[in-house]
């Protein structure tokens, strides 16, 4: 047996003892995502014991490296836990802003000892991050961002406020870009900093949205105090790891173009509510809907996994995120809509027990976010054409 | 399999590039068409590709030859595309060998594969009787008779019709027109007596034909297979073929948008080029993200069929729907961005709408594979 098929079947033997049956069915609804933090309220016992028990081997961090609480899984083995993590269809132990997308950024650009400080928390779901980059008059223009951060010495005074904090009011750290150099061109007086949310001077505030929850806030800064030694990278080069981070955010954002409705595709679905007349939809045009969609997603599918496997062989055009992104997101607001004229009315009810409190309703529109957050499409397709297709 | 070319096929692709350009450029299928050719390929370029080996690519070793594989294939027809290369490529070396190795008996696959490998023999695939792809429909008859059969029909919309050695007909032994079991293939000699044909040059130029069969008598030896049984056969050699034709949407897909790239930063109006329109900027880049889908889901398809992997029908209809697809939108905005330059039959970009359209047609449309994934799809 290769080195690798016997990492398989530990593998599946150690999820088979350790993976909880309630965490191995998908449920249509947010329930599903475990975020971890210092107030999280996990949803059932079971969550928590998944979470803990895939963190102390590393696995909701596979390929971070051991020495920061991870895995330390190389891609081959990656792959294989992903395979039969989706082979029990087990529920993933611990999403977060930490695992996406500081993370990576931190070990990619950070000291040893922010790396020291910060990482294992986040595998071990103990520390959950936001994400302060979004101001009132800083969106698809970023790099025009006005929250400053006066040099104090060893330290920043940190003013201004921040928008679109998505769980800014649950999370326990924020990463966050100031302006720290007020002379410099737009990209080059930025920096990316860390501050604890409750230091003095954090308030961020819920925003409704048109889902009726409030999963973002607004930020207000005023003289929050953060300490140098949390500068990622450089003092005024934040520019480039921020920049970094999106790569990331966007692929991340991309792949929900591929995340099944509880565990069930979109014919499915369809069969089920609609029913059959001679094996087909008995309704022409939403059949033909449906199918386009479905055929859309198989390539969306295979494009993904096209371009990593170009990553790994050293091929490809690389920069190639900026497409996930785009494509993924409008696919995901296509399938949601299709969802609907599939539901027909029931699709619509907004609350009550019978339609989960209005769980498709809320996520469709969720979804309309979906091409904003991350960079909007449109801001996908100039940097497809800017650096990909090298339009001036 | 990793969704990559190895090595081989990638060289496999680069010299393709290199022989297309050097003798089946554009500008030939110009020269032929304005020559009133009958075939829309100079009349060596087939004995050039069997040269390479092209012809062989598909057949098995134990009959001579080369079971390189249709990854490897695919990449040579996705260059076609490129370049708009008419020639027996298509109807023989992919359609005429999958349809003989799906279906022949030892001794006819010995026979007829040989003779493909060598170049000796063209083929052509005569399915489909009315204007839209219906490979069950068929109502063509081949009745027994004096140990032989007996063909009577008409079929249309055949690639290399007018110009093949042998036909590859689909015909009816039992049933009626609609049911799956009862169709018969039959390899027919173009020259036989009773075949009629008329070619039906379409807007791509090449050289297809309608064909009637009245009373044509054939030997037993000439049915592939097991008689009634056709339909796997044909429907693996349908499959097999939709994926080239993917394949060769594909190459028509990125060479339109690569010359409407170059055009867009050599055109200038209002003082500046036109590529630094948002307008033109988005849909160029719309258009490239749905290109790279397409480059998935043909090397997919071809990765299938190379793995004889239960889903190829499936993924057929995916990388043909979505072709279908994109090329309709990829040739539609290669006139538009260039205006009216662009409507000229001087510039070469019209051609490549022309070709497309036909390609996209033959074994079923968008439409056609759309509601085929629905129904291998169980709704
Ligand atoms: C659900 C959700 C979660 C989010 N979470 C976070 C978070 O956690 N942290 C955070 O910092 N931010 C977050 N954001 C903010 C998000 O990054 C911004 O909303 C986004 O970058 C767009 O900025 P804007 O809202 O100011 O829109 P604007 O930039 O004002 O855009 C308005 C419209 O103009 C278009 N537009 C703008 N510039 C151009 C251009 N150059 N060319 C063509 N069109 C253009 C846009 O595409 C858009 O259609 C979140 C947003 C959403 C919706």
């Amino acid at each position: 047996m290769s080195d690798l098929q016997a990492f398989r079947q530990q593998t599946r033997d150690w999820l088979e003892h350790n993976c909880p049956e309630s965490m191995r069915q998908s449920t249509a609804g947010g329930d599903d995502m475990c975020w971890g933090g210092r107030n999280y309220k996990f949803a059932s016992e079971d969550q928590k014991v998944w979470m803990e028990r895939m963190a102390a081997k590393g696995w909701t961090a596979p390929d971070w490296p051991a020495e920061y609480g991870g895995g330390g899984l190389d891609k081959a083995e990656h792959k294989v836990l992903k395979e039969e993590l989706a082979r029990i269809n087990a529920r993933s132990p611990l999403d977060s802003f930490g695992i996406w997308m500081i993370g990576p950024a931190l070990l990619k650009f950070g000291s040893e000892a922010l790396k020291q400080q910060h990482l294992p928390p986040i595998v071990r779901g103990e520390i959950r991050w936001c994400q302060g980059y979004s101001e009132p008059g800083a969106g698809s223009d970023l790099a025009g961002l006005q929250a400053k951060g006066e040099d104090r010495g060893d330290h920043f005074i940190a003013n201004g406020q921040k928008v679109w904090t998505s769980y800014g009011d649950k999370a326990d750290w924020m990463f966050c870009l100031l302006r720290t150099d007020t002379e410099a061109k737009k990209q080059m007086g930025i920096s990316l900093v860390l501050f604890d949310m409750e230091t003095p001077g954090v308030t961020p505030k819920p925003i409704k949205l048109i889902s009726g929850s409030s999963p973002f806030c607004e930020t207000f800064l005023d003289d929050v105090r953060v300490e140098k030694d949390q500068v990622v990278g450089e003092i005024n080069q934040g520019w480039t790891i921020a920049k970094y981070l999106l790569t990331h955010e966007r692929e991340m954002i991309g792949g929900m173009g591929l995340a099944d409705v509880g565990g069930e595709s979109l014919g499915q679905i369809a069969a089920k509510t609609l029913g059959l007349e001679q094996g087909r939809l008995n309704n022409p045009m939403l059949r033909a809907e449906v199918a386009t969609w479905e055929i859309d997603e198989a390539c969306f599918a295979l494009t993904a996994e096209r371009v990593t496997d170009e990553v790994k062989s050293g091929q490809g055009v690389g920069a190639t995120s900026a497409m996930l992104k785009y494509y993924g997101t409008e696919l995901n607001k296509r399938r949601f809509e299709t969802l609907l004229k599939i539901t027909g009315s029931d699709g619509l009810v907004w609350e009550g027990e019978a339609s989960n409190g209005g769980w498709l309703p809320r996520t469709w529109l969720r979804t309309k976010g979906n091409s904003i957050e991350g960079g909007t499409s449109e801001v996908q397709l100039n940097v497809i054409a800017k650096n990909i297709l090298g339009l001036g | 399999m990793a969704l990559v070319l190895n090595q081989e096929q990638q060289m496999l692709k680069e010299s393709a590039q290199g022989f297309l350009a050097e003798f089946a450029p554009l500008a030939e299928l110009r020269k032929q068409r304005d020559a009133g050719s009958q075939t829309g390929y100079a009349d060596n370029l087939w004995a050039q590709m069997a040269n390479m080996g092209w012809a062989a690519i598909l057949v098995p070793e134990a009959y001579g030859g080369l079971e390189f594989g249709h990854v490897g294939m695919g990449q040579i027809v996705e260059q076609t595309g490129r370049t708009l290369t008419a020639s027996p490529l298509f109807a023989t070396a992919v359609l005429g060998v999958t349809a003989i190795n799906s279906a022949a008996s030892e001794a006819q696959k010995t026979e007829l594969l040989g003779a493909i490998a060598a170049g000796d023999i063209t083929t052509a695939l005569a399915v489909d009787e009315k204007i839209h792809h219906a490979p069950a429909a068929i109502s063509m008859t081949a009745v027994k008779q004096n140990g032989g059969y007996l063909l009577n029909g008409a079929k249309r919309f055949v690639a290399d019709g007018s110009t093949a050695d042998k036909l590859i007909v689909a015909a009816r032994t039992a049933g009626e027109a609609g049911d799956i079991d009862g169709i018969s293939l039959f390899v027919v000699d173009r020259s036989a007596a009773g075949v009629e044909v008329e070619r039906t040059p379409m807007t791509d130029t090449r050289n297809y034909a309608n064909i009637r069969f009245s009373n044509v008598a054939v030997a037993e030896a000439a049915l592939l297979g097991e008689e009634g049984k056709g339909f796997a056969a044909l429907s693996a050699t349908l499959d097999a073929g939709n994926i080239y034709l993917a394949a060769e949407l594909l190459g028509i897909a990125q060479e339109s948008f690569d010359r409407t790239l170059q055009y867009l930063k050599e055109r200038k109006q209002f003082g500046v080029l036109i590529g630094s329109f948002q307008s033109l900027q988005h849909r160029a880049a719309d258009w490239w993200s749905q290109v790279e889908l397409c480059k998935s889901a043909v090397l997919k398809a071809l990765q299938a069929m190379d793995e004889g992997d239960a889903r190829a029908p499936a993924l057929a209809s995916i990388a043909k729907a979505k072709l279908c697809q994109v090329t309709e939108l990829a040739t539609n905005e290669a006139i538009q961005m260039h205006g009216g330059i662009g409507m000229t039959d001087e510039y070469e970009i019209g051609f490549f709408i022309k070709r497309a359209r036909p390609a996209q047609m033959m074994f079923g449309d968008n439409h056609y594979h759309t509601d085929r994934f629905a129904q291998l799809s169980g709704y």
